[in-house]
């Protein structure tokens, strides 16, 4: 599992994309745009016990929560 | 101990009683941005007058942020170690969710350079500092306090001002006529530019309290930045310590905020005891304020340019404006005397603007983005927001993705027009290196600068100054390489020759003047 920074300069602007991406929406629309969003890139992921550790990582509560 | 504001002397000036010669430049605004204006004019021989309403240095610390960049050009303007030995030097920002420490940044990590990451120094200090340094120039800075410009006319090659004083009104003329009086500019009203951008619905609180305990935990001072932090339920926190131990909180308020009600010491003293305890302390400033991002399409209109935040304004987390400003000075100094001189044609102000509105582009861009990450417009991006903070402790890359202001750096000019080739350090300002008994920035600047190294021998060529080092450092050939470069009067490198032939230097220089395209 990658936990280092993958992004490079470009973290600021794909986040900002991510906001972008829900600006305007309502809270349900947002659920399935994200929904749509995990499965999209489950699929560009395409590799199952990759999948599979970073939905149990996900899944573990962080300290900080 | 309170900041003595003592008061600048009014004279009543030559314009009064008989009109006076036209001026090359005339400034209007006497803040850090207009007087380091007039002393970059007046090292490169320009003479400038400069105007202001008021006739004291700017009440409240306001800008206290100085970046490394801007340090290099302080001292070039002959203020840089005044300001560092004043200034608290910091490198390193820390950031906490609620009372968890979860990442930190080293802004300067490696030795070898004159000037650190930051100062801290209040605007009041970097003012009287400039007016002094100003002061030393007496026959090419005329310093006009209390005298208002109430309107101008742009008479195509040259404007006419008009300017109220305690003694009545008078009229002056300039061939040349800088708007650097900050974001309420009343020259840019009077021209009715549009000034666009995005307008953030938070409010802030800035205070300055003088204490005698640091609240540090560290032994030399940082940047704190909290995320709902415990002191300050749900908001954010930023931390900074300045000379004489006065320290900047800024607290986030929220948008539903009364900003006269919370600017008052039954408000804020609680705030403040909530943060620091039972450590005595001493209220010395404190605002409530909201901001905007925008900027104007163009800095230059004929013979009116405007510089710093009269021409753009950027949200404070960042340090972008006051540093975005001094940019711009160092920018327009070399150009507008090269085409005053006779030296480059006018069309090399055009280049200012290009140059500029590209980096005050940067600097709004990346102050609107840590602006919106530290206010949620929604409660998806607050949701956004805490998931990063919460990830940041187990896993580093949601560290980079916190944004509490990406600071102040300076833009690359690469591939803009009066750059010559492609090598990675063209359009970069120069990175400064020890020489022999100094420092690169204290001899690289100022004017076009031909840098070479070991064997190679500079050639002469007219209007540029050789630079030679025989035995180059390990800190200066490994920030160098190869070759040799051509450094324009602000620092910012314009070409690159793997050897010094003098035919392409003399061509990289009439580029970097607008003289040829």
């Amino acid at each position: 599992m990658i936990l280092e920074d993958n992004l490079g300069p470009e973290g600021d602007s794909i986040y900002t994309a991510l906001m972008q991406a829900h600006e305007g929406l309502t809270e349900a629309q947002s659920h399935a745009l994200n929904a749509r969003l995990v499965l999209m890139l489950i699929n560009e992921v395409g590799d199952a016990d990759r999948i599979k550790a970073v939905l149990q990582e996900a899944r573990t509560p962080t300290p900080g929560a | 101990m309170a900041y003595d504001y003592a008061p600048f002397p009014y004279t009543a000036p030559p314009g009064l009683t008989a009109p006076e010669q036209r001026h090359p430049v005339v400034i209007v605004g006497a803040g850090p941005i207009g007087l380091a204006m007039a002393i970059d004019l007046a090292q490169h021989g320009v003479a400038s007058v400069v105007l202001d309403d008021n006739n004291v240095v700017s009440v409240g610390s306001r800008a206290i942020c100085w970046a490394k960049r801007t340090l290099e050009i302080f001292d070039r303007l002959g203020v840089g170690t005044r300001m560092l030995d004043k200034g608290v030097t910091w490198k390193v920002g820390r950031l906490f969710h609620g009372d968890k420490p979860v990442y930190s940044f080293d802004l300067l990590p490696e030795e070898g350079h004159k000037y650190p990451a930051f100062i801290n120094l209040q605007q009041y200090y970097v003012e009287q500092y400039l007016v002094e340094r100003a002061q030393e120039l007496p026959d090419l800075i005329d310093l006009r306090f209390l005298n208002k410009v109430t309107g101008h006319a742009d008479k195509g090659d040259h404007v006419v001002i008009d300017i109220e004083t305690p003694d009545g009104p008078y009229q002056l003329e300039a061939d040349y006529y800088i708007a650097a009086e900050g974001a309420a500019s009343p020259t840019r009203k009077r021209m009715d530019l549009p000034f666009e951008g995005q307008t953030f619905e938070e409010h802030f609180l800035i205070v300055d309290v003088e204490m005698e305990k640091s609240p540090f935990e560290t032994d030399s001072p940082e940047r704190w930045f909290w995320f709902a932090p415990p002191f300050h339920h749900g908001q954010s926190a930023l931390l900074h310590k300045q000379p004489d131990n006065i320290y900047r909180i800024d607290l986030q308020l929220g948008p539903e905020t009364d900003p006269k009600a919370e600017a008052t010491e039954e408000k804020v003293i609680p705030r403040i005891k909530a943060i620091v305890g039972d450590t005595p302390f001493r209220l010395d400033w404190m605002s409530v304020y909201k901001f905007r991002c925008a900027k104007l399409e163009n800095f230059v209109h004929n013979h009116v340019l405007f510089v710093g935040d009269s021409a753009h304004v950027v949200s404070p987390f960042g340090a972008r404006g006051g540093n975005g400003g001094i940019q711009d000075v160092d920018n327009l100094g070399w150009k507008l005397a090269a085409v005053l001189s006779g030296d480059a044609p006018a069309a090399l102000l055009d280049s200012y603007n290009t140059e500029r509105t590209h980096g005050s582009a940067e600097n709004i861009l990346n102050s609107s983005r840590a602006t919106n990450f530290m206010t949620p417009k929604s409660p998806i991006e607050a949701l956004f927001r805490n998931e990063v903070l919460n990830l940041a402790a187990t896993h580093p890359f949601a560290r980079k993705l916190i944004n509490s202001g990406r600071l102040s750096q300076p833009c690359s000019l690469q591939g803009m027009q009066l750059q010559s080739g492609n090598h990675p350090l063209v359009g970069q300002s120069l990175i400064d290196a020890p020489l022999d008994g100094g420092w690169l920035v204290e001899q690289a600047q100022g004017a076009f600068t031909l840098l070479t190294f070991g064997e190679q021998t500079a050639p002469k060529v007219d209007g540029i100054r050789a630079l030679h080092v025989a035995t180059p450092g390990p800190d200066l050939a490994r920030r160098y390489g190869s070759g040799c470069y051509l450094i324009r009067p602000d620092g910012h490198i314009c070409a690159h020759f793997d050897r010094p032939e003098p035919e392409a230097i003399a061509a990289a220089l009439a580029r970097a003047k607008g003289q040829t395209q």
